[in-house]
């Protein structure tokens, strides 16, 4: 699985916001391409495969953009797709609130612009047992985060869904106590892996996928990765998640993929990758334990699901 | 027209037409799912499509032949007693259907899983004993068991029923993440059909 860490990355290998915006037309651009400043599939295949024990093949676009658990656009899979369509996620605001050395709005460009986009190729696993391997792109959580200018006492950071019915139409429905939110602790947020994405299959990100700006947190189950972010709360106490909140004996705040601690109703032993037939196994922290694993040491992985 | 004359006039036109209707009822959602999977029309995920569609259609089914009864009761149209084995049946089959997809597709034979999932996992062991139930009341749906059997045991057997379609309606509740409005709607169907017995109990007996 193709995980680069920042020191990896050659500032030749950057690609500069206006480009990645207008991929078409850069697509077009040969010169571009032959530096191989963006991974074409192909070239994420080839390194996805390489040093797995799994098959890690890219779940093919249209799964990855129509079966969606997104429950502001419905509670099917194939709702979000649907709903979604008329969603204009520009212009968008982030409101950067709490422990952070001035609270004010954001704009989507001043929040992630001229940052360093990244190419991450990651497997996503559902709490629900079925998995895909997404291509995102998008930026280090880490450099938003120090664009907000959290203070010192900052330990955790909150992260809130649009709340707006009109635009959102799931949220008429009750389905979950609205607006959703999710929290990392700020080790967590910090980590080279967990991303803010703004793209996928190198095409701005579908509304379906949680437009115009969602979290990646690959080693942890999916619905960690809130989607439609407008708001960034730093904070000093643990808050409260979504469905952790729904549910508290199902769904812990930590979350991270763990096939030995199982679901209270199922197994998380393995997973359906979507696409494929027979089940695989599920690897502890979905397979970046390598990369992440330091940061749980001596906690209670069963008390902290 | 008092609702007495209009049954009378109603009942020969539905006892012709309820057989066809049924079979249509019952045949028609496996080919259009047949279809969509040969079609390539059940999305990303079709083993979940086609797993959560034939237990519903079980249920459905299921409930269905629980409303027999109740209909009889109010119509007085006794006939209607052979289409309560029908959709008995029809749901049985359905529910062969489910585990079938669940033993083929989903787990693909791994026994090893598949047990421990039925031991561990209570919305399965709840969802296994719905479809247990049904296989003693399938065997003797036939006129020469209830013969062999006696009438009075016979009904006594058949109100397993009743545990298996509430087996089935928690099992569907405790399989889905939050979104249990389905379950809910189920389970209530379930439940009047359910309640409406304890009801008549008092009065004249009926065949369940």
């Amino acid at each position: 699985m193709l995980i680069r860490r920042p020191d990896d990355i050659k500032s030749s290998e950057i690609t500069p916001e206006s480009v990645y915006l207008n991929r078409r037309a850069f697509v077009g651009t040969a010169g571009a391409l032959a530096l191989g400043s963006v991974l074409t599939p192909d070239a994420l295949r080839a390194l996805s495969a390489t040093g797995q024990s799994q098959d890690d093949k890219l779940t093919s676009e249209e799964d990855a953009t129509s079966y969606n658990n997104y429950y502001e656009f419905g509670t099917s899979k194939d709702d979000p797709k649907e709903q979604s369509k008329d969603f204009q996620p520009m212009p968008w605001t982030v409101n950067v609130d709490g422990l952070v050395k001035t609270p004010r709005p954001f704009s989507f460009d001043e929040l992630v612009g001229k940052l360093p986009v990244q190419d991450r190729t990651y497997r996503h696993r559902c709490v629900e047992a079925w998995s895909m391997v997404i291509p995102w792109q998008g930026v280090m959580l880490k450099d938003i985060i120090a664009r907000c200018e959290p203070l010192p006492g900052a330990k955790f950071l909150e992260m809130t869904t649009l709340y707006d019915p009109k635009r959102m139409p799931g949220q008429k429905r009750a389905a979950l106590p609205w607006p959703y939110k999710e929290a990392l602790r700020l080790d967590e947020a910090m980590n080279p892996l967990t991303l803010f994405a703004t793209g996928m299959y190198g095409k701005p990100l579908p509304n379906q996928n949680g437009a115009p700006l969602r979290l990646v947190v690959p080693w942890k189950y999916g619905f960690k990765g809130v989607k439609a972010i407008v708001k960034l709360r730093f904070t000093d106490k643990m808050p409260n998640t979504t469905w952790n909140d729904a549910v508290p004996s199902e769904y812990g705040f930590f979350a991270n993929v763990n096939p030995s601690v199982d679901h209270p109703r199922w197994s998380q032993a393995k997973e359906r990758r979507i696409g494929q037939f027979l089940k695989i196994n599920t690897l502890p922290f979905n397979g970046y334990a390598a990369q992440v694993a330091s940061m749980y040491t001596g906690m209670d992985l069963r008390r902290y699901y | 027209m008092t609702t007495a004359s209009f049954l009378t006039r109603a009942e020969p036109l539905v006892r012709r037409g309820i057989r066809p209707a049924l079979w249509l009822l019952v045949l028609l959602p496996a080919v259009v799912l047949i279809a969509q999977l040969l079609l390539d029309q059940l999305g990303a995920e079709p083993i979940e499509k086609l797993e959560k569609g034939s237990g519903e259609w079980a249920l459905r089914l299921l409930a269905a032949s629980l409303a027999v009864t109740p209909l009889m009761r109010l119509t007085g149209w006794g006939w209607l007693v052979a289409q309560r084995k029908f959709l008995g049946l029809a749901a049985f089959f359905w529910a062969f259907a489910h585990l079938s997809v669940y033993i083929v597709l989903d787990w693909f034979f791994d026994w090893n899983e598949i047990i421990k999932d039925i031991l561990e996992h209570l919305y399965i062991t709840v969802g296994m004993l719905a479809f247990v139930l049904m296989i003693p009341l399938a065997l003797t749906s036939t006129k020469g068991a209830i013969r062999k059997i006696g009438g009075v045991r016979w009904n006594q057997l058949h109100r397993l029923v009743y545990v298996s379609a509430i087996a089935a309606c928690v099992h569907f509740w405790w399989g889905v993440k939050k979104d249990v409005e389905e379950p809910i709607i189920y389970g209530a169907i379930v439940a009047s059909l359910l309640a409406l017995r304890l009801f008549w109990k008092r009065g004249p007996a009926t065949p369940r």
